[in-house]
């Protein structure tokens, strides 16, 4: 399989987003979004433990038996998710419990199980970090936009400092507490999947 | 004692719903909600795997990792504190029941198996199940509340799943703009879902 290298990290972002168009990783991409702060810890882990699994699997290719490997492949990542676990709490504290649970989730997400058995299954390990990396930004690109959103027009602020004054502090802005809400992040990551749609119009299902 | 389960149960089911508050188990969610039928099958599963690993990771946590809970062994292990390591023990709990389940259906339901075939091992990797496991270390539960929070949560899942699935076979008729069609549209009707269950937000048992 050529897999050329740019196109092993830059497919990731539009043409092969793992949100919009793979359908990994919802989950955790909707959860932490309502701060910009805990998405920026949120994405740094992502990138790290997709990266760093996506290279270990990929050296361990040819050595990983092929009827147990999802076992082999979640002791990985398990392994990787408990560092980073423990890292953020050493550093972090307060953020990692906000995070609470989603950092756990980690092993979970499909990102990097679904990268792990799609892409470094087969390819040399040099390929593979490329494109952790790129899934882990593309990933991280979606997480942000809907951050940016939700933190700005739900309490006025960006990364906790205040861009819109709100009524209650003296300002003008009165939030808009649905955007702290849960359905408000599938709004935007919807309104944000069609975007995408309207911008690469061979994405678009025709039968959904 | 009884009013205690169903309160939790009525919680884990409605008001924390699993897929629609906590956003877990979302891959397969949007993934398999195409047909009913998938669906009901999927949810069954995960009511299943769901009810019998929390309880499960419960023993393990409360037995193996916590700190002091090797002291059965001998006093020597009192002091030893392993809970850094119940990621790694869950998920395994979690692959293995899995692939207890896919083999068990093989053998005695092949037509179920059949139908299921490919969600299955997805089950493994739905955050729905390894969140129940963690929810359930974060709040203290003991060994009876995690059997009804295990259960609750799966049926949560069940309902949030088929309901989606229904919706989604009626749209097949909707005029929806093109670019939103597919998972565009999922994700909007998804939060419209969520939106509902909010009503259950204020409920007090």
């Amino acid at each position: 399989m050529a897999v050329k290298k740019s196109e092993a990290a830059l497919d990731p972002l539009f043409n092969n987003n793992p949100i919009a168009l793979q359908v990994l990783g919802i989950c955790s991409a909707l959860a932490v979004t309502t701060k910009m702060e805990t998405s920026v810890v949120m994405c740094a882990a992502v990138i790290g433990v997709l990266t760093v699994s996506n290279l270990t699997i990929s050296i361990l290719r040819h050595q990983i038996p092929n009827s147990i490997r999802i076992i082999v492949q979640l002791t990985v990542i398990a392994s990787l998710v408990i560092v980073t676990d423990q890292i953020l709490k050493a550093y972090v504290f307060e953020i990692s419990k906000q995070l609470s649970v989603f950092v756990g989730l980690i092993i979970t997400n499909c990102i990097i199980m679904g990268r792990a058995e799609a892409f470094a299954m087969q390819n040399p390990p040099s390929l593979a970090i490329l494109d952790g990396i790129g899934n882990g930004i593309g990933y991280s690109a979606i997480l942000m936009v809907t951050a940016v959103l939700r933190e700005l027009f739900g309490s006025g602020k960006l990364y906790g400092y205040s861009i819109l004054p709100t009524v209650s502090e003296g300002g003008w802005y009165l939030p808009n507490g649905l955007m702290l809400l849960s359905p408000a992040a599938f709004f935007i990551i919807g309104g944000l999947i069609w975007a995408l749609r309207v911008y690469k119009p061979a994405q678009v299902e025709m039968d959904g | 004692m009884f009013e205690e389960y169903l309160n939790l149960a009525v919680k884990a089911i409605f008001i924390e719903n699993m897929a629609l508050t906590f956003f877990l188990g979302m891959c397969s969610f949007l993934a398999v909600s195409k047909k009913v039928e998938t669906a009901v099958g999927l949810g069954l599963a995960v009511i299943f795997v769901l009810t019998v690993t929390v309880p499960a990771n419960n023993l393990i946590q409360t037995h193996l990792l916590n700190e002091g809970a090797l002291a059965w062994i001998s006093p020597e292990f009192a002091g030893v504190d392993l809970t850094f390591l119940n990621l790694l023990c869950f998920i395994g709990t979690i692959a293995a029941m899995v692939q207890l389940v896919e083999m068990t259906t093989d053998r005695f339901f092949p037509a179920l198996h059949a139908t299921l075939g490919i969600f299955l091992p997805l089950i493994a990797v739905n955050c729905a199940i390894l969140g129940g496991s963690l929810f359930m270390v974060e709040r203290d539960y003991d060994f009876g509340e995690s059997v009804v929070f295990g259960l609750g949560n799966g049926i949560g899942w069940f309902l949030a799943v088929v309901a989606l699935a229904s919706i989604r076979e009626r749209l097949r008729y909707s005029n929806v703009p093109h670019g939103l069609r597919g998972l565009g549209m999922t994700f909007v009707i998804t939060g419209l879902m969520a939106f509902g269950f909010m009503a259950f937000g204020g409920i007090q048992l």
